[in-house]
């Protein structure tokens, strides 16, 4: 009953928080860069406009991949809030971005090509980190189960430091955050065109755009994992994060993809690794 | 009701502008003036955008660059011609090169003369644009919806 209820939370109000979280970013990049910024209920205006306009398509495929993407994510959600298996949430998350890569790879053009390579390679850089942190959970709480893992009667984030740092370090690239919005971007970075995306209009946009706030959504909840004993700490954990990848967005301008899997995987090694070797020999 | 006006995302577009209206459609982004309190972005991509803000005159070799944009561009959409320019071919209207305004190849709803144009007739434009832009969404619905 009580995961019912998860999942019709998450199904109906994810979406209006990642929304909401969507405003609230634009509104402080804004304001650092000096201007006062759209209303904080923009990005809902953006996606109702997009839902209303006509759907351009290269091949008769591709808004079927995003409809995917948008169904594994949606489906990755209800697995994480209803307690389910975290090793199967993050398995399922990654199928939800391959078919987010097939999707861009699925009209063929030149900038979506690369976008969707791009999209693989970030997947390559932040996977690493994400079954770090399942093992690590694994290891301090003996349960792979996300319910027993957020009811951890301690701080989980004082047994593994490092591997929240690798994740806060992953987040960027997750978030389509510069210095690792590779494949595509809400900014103005126009490399690729729109990169990933570039092919999709109208309402196919209005659906990628509805599968990343639900993405943003369960994203804040793997770092709530790691202060869940104590919900006031976890909310802090939450916002503080938050408003520091805008914060790193803001100063860092878009890096190679050379440099986010070499650094990912030396992130993911020093902090990741070497974290569970400690956790591994103090907790016998 | 529309959500259009809410949230109209522009593609910019140099036709063979000398550059002096591109930078003030460029400076309406900019803090001084900041047109994302409107809910516009500037996209890159015809595929993505609503208006299409075209500045400089028409020549044998953006025709084909012009039409392909405005054809990429999903409806419901509006054409600014930014510009004396853009409007009308400007000073450089007699040149042997110059075919004319934007016009002369796709149909332009809003036209904004100047050289250069003001940002803040710019925004004026745009503005108007979006009135325009909303009839035509209202159009294409009752067009839907009596086929």
């Amino acid at each position: 009953m009580k995961s019912a209820i998860a999942i019709l939370a998450w199904v109906i109000l994810a979406p209006i928080a990642g929304g909401l979280l969507a405003g609230v970013d634009r509104i402080i990049t804004a304001r650092m860069q000096s201007r006062v910024g759209p209303p904080l209920l923009q990005p809902f205006y953006d996606v109702l406009k997009l839902f209303g306009k006509q759907g351009i398509v290269v091949n008769a495929f591709q808004n079927f991949y995003m409809i995917c993407f948008l169904v594994f994510v949606v489906v990755t959600g209800c697995l994480f809030f209803s307690g389910g298996d975290l090793l199967l949430t993050i398995f399922a998350l990654a199928v939800a971005g391959v078919f987010f890569a097939l999707g861009a790879f699925s009209p063929n053009s030149p900038y979506s090509n690369i976008g969707a390579e791009r999209e693989l390679l970030q997947m390559m850089a932040y996977e690493p980190v994400l079954i770090i942190m399942a093992i690590g959970m694994y290891m301090v709480t003996k349960s792979w189960h996300v319910d027993e893992i957020a009811g951890f009667h301690n701080l989980l984030v004082g047994y593994l430091p490092g591997v929240f740092v690798a994740l806060l370090f992953v987040l960027t690239i997750k978030l389509r955050k510069s210095p690792f919005d590779l494949s595509t971007s809400h900014h103005g970075h126009q490399e690729l065109v729109k990169g990933a995306t570039t092919e999709f209009a109208g309402p196919a946009l209005g659906v990628i755009e509805l599968a990343h706030w639900y993405e943003n959504v369960l994203l804040m909840g793997f770092v709530y994992l790691f202060f869940a004993s104590n919900w006031i700490a976890a909310i802090s954990a939450v916002i503080v994060t938050y408003f520091l990848e805008i914060f790193i967005d803001n100063t860092f301008a878009r890096l190679t993809w050379r440099f986010t899997v070499k650094s990912s995987w030396i992130v993911a090694g020093v902090f990741g690794v070497v974290n569970l070797f400690v956790v591994a020999f103090l907790i016998k | 009701m529309s959500y259009l006006k809410k949230s109209p995302w522009i593609i910019h577009y140099d036709g063979s502008s000398c550059n002096g209206c591109d930078i003030e459609v460029l400076a309406c982004l900019t803090p001084l003036y900041d047109v994302e309190r409107f809910g516009i972005i500037n996209t890159g991509n015809p595929k993505h955008a609503d208006v299409f803000l075209i500045t400089g005159s028409i020549n044998e070799q953006n025709v084909e660059v012009v039409r392909n944009i405005y054809n990429q561009m999903p409806d419901p959409k509006v054409v600014a011609a930014i510009g004396i320019c853009a409007t009308s071919g400007g000073i450089f209207r007699e040149c042997y090169n110059v075919k004319g305004g934007v016009d002369t190849v796709i149909p332009v709803d809003i036209y904004i003369p100047g050289c250069a144009v003001r940002p803040e007739a710019i925004i004026d434009g745009v503005v108007a644009a979006l009135g325009v832009l909303e009839k035509k969404a209202a159009a294409l619905k009752s067009m839907k919806a009596s086929a």
